[in-house]
């Protein structure tokens, strides 16, 4: 056991900044570490812990306040929230503007709400590895976990792999239909929303543009994702949100819940291994159609603790292959 | 030689010195020995609690009190700083905004208690909110609630207080933002028509009062140092103001449609390094504005020569006031017809800045307009563009600064020198204002009180005008807290995009490279890359230098978190800790470091946090010695401009830091 698994798991808000700072490190000691401590978090949540929301679109869709009117909403009826935020990095220079935070202002103060800004560091085009790491983390402390990502079209299914319900965010006059339809946003999200609804026909225009072009594409019959109108700004329509948000976890059931997060763990081990091996690694493995086998064949193991057996064996035989050359 | 043929002079502008400190009482004695020495109007300056409207004794206010203006709670202090100051022969100017109506309503109950009618003030409110969001910093509450106000105050005074200017529509703070004077005039142009389309659109203002609503709107202009091109800008905005008057709004009246406005001369442009020089950079600045008979100022207010370095003293301000009279009564200026008629040159370039301003203006209108524009960042992003390449040139010395990148060498200098070099705020000030302020609410009558802020919230709830019931709250006792925790809790509270998404820098020059490999090196010795917290304790809202640092840092490749202005001490620790940051920056202008500072190295503490602290503010170096002996690892001013060492200056303090553990 570890000594902040534990602690995570008893909601020990103090161990929560330490256990992201210990997942985001990438020194050999404290990779070690991390992989222990996520292995342990991984079984024991299982597919507990808290749900996980995803809210994603383009910037300024106002993805922040309303991020910030679904924390009041929780904390609200005493709830505590974990977020991840996560904002592009520079591909030049690395480096990263985090934020926006200036318009979350109801984590100011409140231990009930914890916020982590990441950049995405591009890895590969993806999020960082430390952002499917902290939800974890999060999802074991709080009751609620929200993750905030900037893209259209680009970073949808890789937040859609994270979270149970992926929620984006379209402003008014944002496109018409051949555009949502182009960018690919129109599959993956479990619900749409129309943001600032206040500024009245534009945004009727968008939410119904949206709804057509819902009804085009083939959807699991279950779950047929509803297009929202809120004004995150005036609060308006934001209990209609919470409602859905939780209607679509009754959708979902165990079952399906449980198939979400199998194929999140999946999509985390391919992720995981590509980032740190590349495809010669997976070569070494026996190639892409061997991992699917292996994942499959493994369909209750935790995906931190996959990616480590997986990794040392990638290396062993790159090991073997570099010494008998 | 002959003497040459006296002319008639002009009327001089008002001269005034923008000031306010400790207590009513003792700005009151401030202002009448102004006045005694030949100043012509007042302009108020506030402090931070009573422009965010917090009452002396609420915990933000913790430090602040007295510190940037005088602190005005209530009625008393109100009556108390204008004491012997008749107020139907005043005209006062004062720097208000998101609180505005409120302090108009205590000027109009203190005229009342005088014997002097409403109708007889004059005067100024600043009540340009825009302006807060993109610089300034003192808003509250949401540009709608916001707008509401400004029209408020706009439909009232036009009735009951004509010769008020309700409004100053900003470009001063634009350009201390980073704004070139072609954003000056769009940014400004765009703001009061704002105000106007929001007053157009009452149903209590009839058409025909549009003509003298826009009569009375006012400016505040800055002048920098380049004064041939802010001679140009003032003639530009004249002509633009002018066109449209008659055009978007109909107004026949010449006379309606004259561009008034004040001016304080730049202030960011004021060195702290050699700082005497800044007398001889005021001069030319008061040129600029003073020139064009056709676009002269109405007001105007110079700086103190040393206000890089901390508050200034009486006798600081007198300088600046003996140079209005100089200019004003000692040279011939005022003798004169417009000057720059006829000259191609001149017009050649107000045509130009005219034609890019219209193009800018056209673009802020096309999305929507000032209050749109704010909200979507597009202003606020524009300006920290033009900030950041403004501080770039001066790093790389295409633009010279005399003193700080060129001819820094310097013989001591004599007027720097002693501890009474600059005026300190009695600390003591802030607990006897919190005494007065208990006395003010124990005389009062608690019925009163609350049948008032009930009329107050009544009133607003049904669309009524702020100002009625605001002045029956002034005379019934309310404080400036409660009258603004009635307006936050109808209109809920505001925070402004922070704008420093601005586009990346694309500069690739070997200083940088430099940093950004030492950048990348600290990061894989901590294991992940390096991240610093920027902040802004405290009620202070100029946000350029804080927003200068996060974008330069996130350029060398650091992650940087930026919570934007008005944070507690104990916000920033739980930030801090909860984003794994490596390195907390603070930045504070107000003059409240010391407390604020103390604060959040003790929240650290408490919290077990390593976490090395940086300052970047108005500093004096008594102050900053202080502070670094409590521990916080570095302390920068306005002189350390070189915003490149700055940063690799911190990849040292966390190098240092790192090894320790």
């Amino acid at each position: 056991m570890t000594e902040l698994g534990p602690r995570l798991l008893a909601r020990d808000r103090s161990a929560v900044a330490p256990a992201l700072n210990l997942v985001d490190d990438r020194r050999p000691a404290a990779r070690r570490e991390a992989a222990v401590l996520l292995a342990e978090l991984e079984a024991k949540i299982g597919r507990g812990g808290a749900p996980r929301i995803g809210l994603t679109g383009a910037p300024g869709a106002g993805k922040s306040t309303l991020l910030d009117a679904l924390v009041r909403r929780r904390r609200a009826v005493d709830e505590t929230v974990g977020v991840i935020a996560v904002d592009p990095s520079s591909r030049r220079t690395g480096g990263a503007l985090l934020g926006d935070r200036i318009r979350v202002r109801s984590g100011a103060g409140d231990p009930g709400v914890f916020i982590r800004s990441m950049a995405a560091r591009d890895q590969l085009g993806g999020l960082a590895e430390a952002t499917r790491a902290g939800v974890l983390v999060l999802s074991a402390a709080f009751d609620w976990v929200l993750v905030e990502t900037v893209g259209v079209g680009q970073s949808e299914g890789e937040v859609a792999d994270l979270v149970d319900t992926l929620v984006f965010v379209a402003q008014p006059g944002a496109g018409d239909l051949l555009q949502f339809m182009k960018a690919g946003i129109l599959e993956l999200p479990d619900v749409f929303v129309v943001n600032k609804a206040d500024v009245g026909a534009a945004a009727e225009r968008t939410r119904r543009e949206l709804e057509a072009g819902l009804g085009l594409g083939e959807r699991d019959a279950k779950w047929t994702p509803p297009v929202l109108a809120v004004s995150a700004r005036d609060g308006i329509g934001i209990d209609a949100l919470d409602d859905t948000l939780a209607a679509h976890r009754r959708a979902l059931g165990a079952e399906g819940l449980a198939a979400r997060r199998s194929r999140g763990r999946d999509a985390a081990v391919r992720a995981g291994l590509v980032a740190r091996y590349g495809s010669f690694g997976l070569e070494a493995l026996g190639g892409t159609e061997a991992l699917e086998r292996r994942l499959a064949a493994a369909p209750g193991e935790p995906g931190f603790a996959l990616l480590e057996t997986l990794g040392n064996e990638i290396r062993a035989a790159l090991g073997d292959r570099a010494a008998g050359s | 030689m002959t003497e040459p043929a006296r002319r008639e002079r002009d009327r001089p502008w008002v001269f005034r010195t923008y000031s306010g400190h400790s207590s009513a009482e003792a700005s009151n004695a401030l202002y009448r020995t102004n006045l005694a020495k030949g100043q012509t109007g007042l302009s108020v300056a506030f402090d931070l609690p009573t422009q965010t409207g917090y009452d002396a004794d609420h915990p933000l206010a913790r430090g602040e009190v007295g510190k940037v203006g005088v602190p005005i709670g209530h009625l008393d202090d109100m009556e108390a700083l204008f004491r012997e100051i008749p107020l139907d022969q005043m005209n006062t100017s004062m720097t208000i905004n998101a609180t505005a109506a409120w302090l108009l309503a205590l000027y109009v109950a203190t005229g009342e208690r005088q014997g002097v009618a409403p109708a007889q003030l004059r005067g100024t409110t600043q009540n340009d909110l825009i302006k807060e969001y993109l610089s300034r910093g003192t808003y509250v509450f949401p540009p709608e609630p916001s707008m509401r106000l400004i029209s408020d105050m706009v439909a009232y005074t036009v009735h009951d207080i004509p010769k008020w200017n309700p409004i100053n529509v900003c470009s001063y703070h634009l350009q201390e933002a980073g704004a070139t004077p072609v954003q000056e005039i769009a940014y400004a142009m765009a703001n009061a028509i704002a105000v106007l389309d929001a007053v157009r659109a009452r149903d209590d203002v009839p058409e025909d009062v549009i003509p003298d609503v826009f009569g009375r709107m006012s400016f505040f202009l800055n002048a920098g140092i380049r004064f041939v091109e802010e001679i140009c800008k003032g003639r530009a905005m004249t002509e633009m103001w002018d066109e449209i008057g008659r055009e978007r709004y109909g107004v026949q009246d010449p006379k309606l449609r004259r561009f008034r406005y004040g001016v304080q001369v730049n202030s960011l442009g004021l060195t702290e390094a050699q700082p005497e020089n800044n007398a001889i950079r005021i001069v030319l600045e008061a040129l600029g504005v003073t020139f064009s008979k056709n676009a002269r100022c109405r007001a105007l207010q110079l700086p103190a020569w040393n206000e890089a370095l901390g508050l200034p003293r009486p006798w600081d301000q007198q300088w600046s006031l003996r140079t209005q009279q100089i200019l004003a009564f000692e040279t011939d200026l005022l003798e004169y017809e417009d000057l720059f008629e006829g000259s191609h040159v001149v017009e050649a370039k107000v045509e130009e800045l005219k034609k890019a301003a219209q193009e800018e203006l056209d673009r802020v209108l096309g999305m929507g307009g000032a209050v749109a524009a704010v909200e979507n960042a597009y202003m606020k992003q524009r300006l920290v563009e033009s900030h950041t390449r403004r501080l770039r040139s001066i790093e790389s010395g295409d633009l010279t600064v005399v003193g700080v990148n060129a001819y820094t060498e310097t013989e001591p200098s004599p007027l720097v020198e002693g501890a009474n070099a600059i005026l300190k705020v009695d600390e003591s000030a802030e607990r006897e204002q919190i005494g007065r302020l208990d006395a003010f609410r124990a005389r009062r009558n608690p019925t009163e009180v609350d049948a008032a802020l009930q009329g107050l919230r009544d009133a607003l709830a049904n669309g009524q005008n702020v100002m009625p019931p605001s002045i029956r709250a002034a005379h019934a006792g309310v404080t400036t807290g409660e009258w603004a925790d009635t307006l936050r809790k109808l209109f809920g509270e505001y925070r402004a995009p922070t704008g420093v998404v601005a586009r990346e820098a694309q500069v690739t020059d070997e200083a940088n490279e430099k940093v950004r490999a030492r950048v990348r090196a600290v990061g894989a010795t901590l294991g992940r890359p390096l991240k610093i917290l920027v902040g802004k304790p405290g009620l202070d809202g100029h946000s350029n230098g804080a927003e200068q640092i996060a974008v330069k840092a996130r350029d060398v490749g650091m992650e940087v978190v930026y919570d934007g202005i008005r944070l507690t001490p104990s916000e920033i620790v739980q930030s801090a800790r909860d984003e794994g940051v490596h390195v907390i920056g603070l930045s504070i202008l107000s003059g409240s470091h010391q407390i604020l500072v103390m604060d959040v190295l003790e929240g650290l503490r408490s919290e077990g946090l390593e976490i090395p602290v940086i300052v970047g503010g108005i500093i004096p170096e008594d102050d900053a010695e202080k502070l670094r002996q409590h521990g916080v690892e570095r302390v920068y001013t306005p002189k350390d401009f070189d915003l490149t060492r700055i940063m690799s200056e911190i990849v040292d303090v966390v190098g240092e830091r790192h090894a320790r553990d």
